[in-house]
């Protein structure tokens, strides 16, 4: 088995009334494009926070600021404060491929590696990790909580190609789990999928929240309603609203959200 | 306030909202019809408002199904989601309005029968009250005014104390004269299904400030309540 590595220790006392993640007044330019605006909110442990917006609103550029994708983009710029568990995540004692292990992230398209067996896939992270091993132990547990292992423990030794779109991102999301991570962000991850393998990732969300914290962006404003316990509305880079996802779809404070969410935009 | 990008969305909850209105219109009609068949004596009258409340459960049946389809067609949200949740409950109500007044027609043709008494006391009086607060109920809905609803909540307060004062003054009939009871006993009934009348108008102007503020305002004893015994329901 592989140590989990949190990227801070939570205090023993009161970890779930702490927030997981805090974002401070970040903001995000790329040049002179000023993505994401002054955004603040908190999510708290184990729960999930979607995050809707037409698109170029800058959700997913909001995303992807929390694992520090962006430090891979030439000319991006991001300031204001990341916390997760009180800790700055782009202090410069953190090294971002420690932060990306601990927040995994699962993107819109199933990207498995395709010349790599199913088992080979799962365990990827853990060999790019240095982590070298048996490992069986830690790919059934992370194929059995990602809900793909009755499916494929039969042929684990099969390529990931030869899964259904909805395995393969399954898959994704145990190769994720596999390096034992504190959060999952997830990009679309079922947008390119059927409803039948979207129903599967969204039931596998609600299992993974008694575990993880979740963030995910999404187009289909139904997934968020079914799947987050809050939800924040982005608009031209800035956070119009954020609240509890039964009240951001019943009874919005903002205007601007009540025209997104009943479909009166543009 | 801007609409809907889908124009065949706009449309469809543009059409709940008028037949909700037509419905609204046709109950008023009902209430004044059936009034009028018993303080003119007139039976013909009262029978045809019997035969036009298939026409009020024909419209419920209606915007039900219209609601339906666009909760499976256009999950709503928001104030739209609340528009319909807001239809669904006040159609019955509406539906209801319009059984009590069949209820006071068949009175109406009951007491025809009998010589009248001498005089409806304040039953007119009652029935103009019960059907002003389902008006303004409805011109709530259509204006979205919570004031105005909230005008109607307290409105039923005079509309509960005339009916008890009709009740004595028909008791105080009836102990004088026990030839009066059988028709004194049709008007109690005639000024209890205005005063329930007036119950459903109340109904109504509730939902219209949760459609408004998305705030459920219904029994809110029964609330504190549920706050004083610590549960979170």
């Amino acid at each position: 088995m592989i140590a989990a590595q949190p990227l801070v220790q939570p205090p023993l006392s009161n970890a779930r009334a702490a927030p997981k993640l805090q974002v401070e007044r970040l903001d995000v330019h790329f040049r002179a494009r000023h993505a994401v605006k002054d955004v603040s909110l908190t999510l708290a442990d184990r729960s999930v926070l979607a995050v809707i917006g037409p698109s170029g609103c800058g959700k997913s550029t909001f995303l992807r600021a929390i694992n520090r994708m962006h430090d891979l983009v030439p000319g991006a710029l991001v300031k204001g404060k990341i916390r997760i568990d009180g800790r700055d995540v782009y202090a410069r004692d953190v090294d971002p491929v420690l932060l990306r292990r601990s927040v995994g992230m699962v993107f819109q398209r199933p990207n498995p590696f395709p010349a790599m067996t199913i088992f080979d896939n799962v365990v990827a992270g853990l060999k790019l990790n240095g982590l070298r091993g048996n490992h069986a132990e830690l790919v059934e547990k992370s194929l059995r909580q990602a809900a793909l292992w009755d499916e494929v423990k039969d042929r684990l030794k099969s390529s990931a190609l030869s899964l259904s779109g909805g395995q393969q991102q399954r898959l994704c999301i145990a190769r994720a789990l596999a390096v034992q991570p504190q959060m999952l962000l997830m990009d679309e991850p079922a947008s390119a999928l059927d409803p039948i393998a979207t129903a599967r990732i969204e039931e596998l969300i609600h299992e993974l929240k008694e575990r993880y914290t979740i963030v995910i962006v999404t187009h289909n404003m139904q997934q968020a309603a079914r799947v987050s316990d809050r939800t924040a509305f982005f608009y031209m880079g800035e956070l119009v609203e954020c609240g509890p996802t039964e009240q951001i779809f019943t009874n919005p404070k903002e205007r601007r959200t009540e025209d997104y969410v009943t479909g009166k935009f543009g | 306030m801007p609409l809907h990008t889908d124009k065949t969305f706009e449309q469809d909850l543009r059409h709940v909202r008028e037949r909700l209105l037509a419905m609204g219109g046709k109950v008023e009609e009902l209430i004044a019809g059936s009034m009028k068949a018993l303080i003119d004596r007139d039976s013909a009258l009262a029978e045809q408002i019997k035969h036009s409340d298939a026409e009020v459960n024909r419209m419920e049946v209606e915007i039900d199904e219209a609601c339906r389809r666009i909760l499976a067609l256009r999950q709503p949200a928001a104030s739209d989601l609340r528009l319909i949740t807001t239809a669904l409950k006040i159609v019955t109500d509406l539906e209801r309005i319009g059984d009590l007044a069949v209820n006071i027609s068949e009175r109406a043709l009951d007491l025809n029968q009998a010589a009248p008494l001498a005089h409806y006391v304040d039953l007119p009086k009652l029935a103009q009250l019960a059907q002003a607060q389902v008006k303004d109920a409805l011109d709530a809905f259509v204006a979205a005014d919570v004031a105005k609803a909230e005008v109607v909540l307290q409105g039923d307060d005079h509309v509960d104390v005339l009916f008890l004062k009709i009740f004595n003054e028909l008791l105080a009939y009836m102990m004088e004269d026990s030839r009066t009871i059988r028709r004194a006993t049709s008007l109690m009934f005639v000024a209890k299904h205005l005063e329930r009348i007036g119950d459903h108008a109340m109904n109504l102007a509730e939902m219209v400030i949760y459609m408004v503020r998305g705030e459920d305002v219904r029994h809110p004893r029964s609330r504190e309540l549920d706050r004083s015994n610590g549960s979170s329901g």
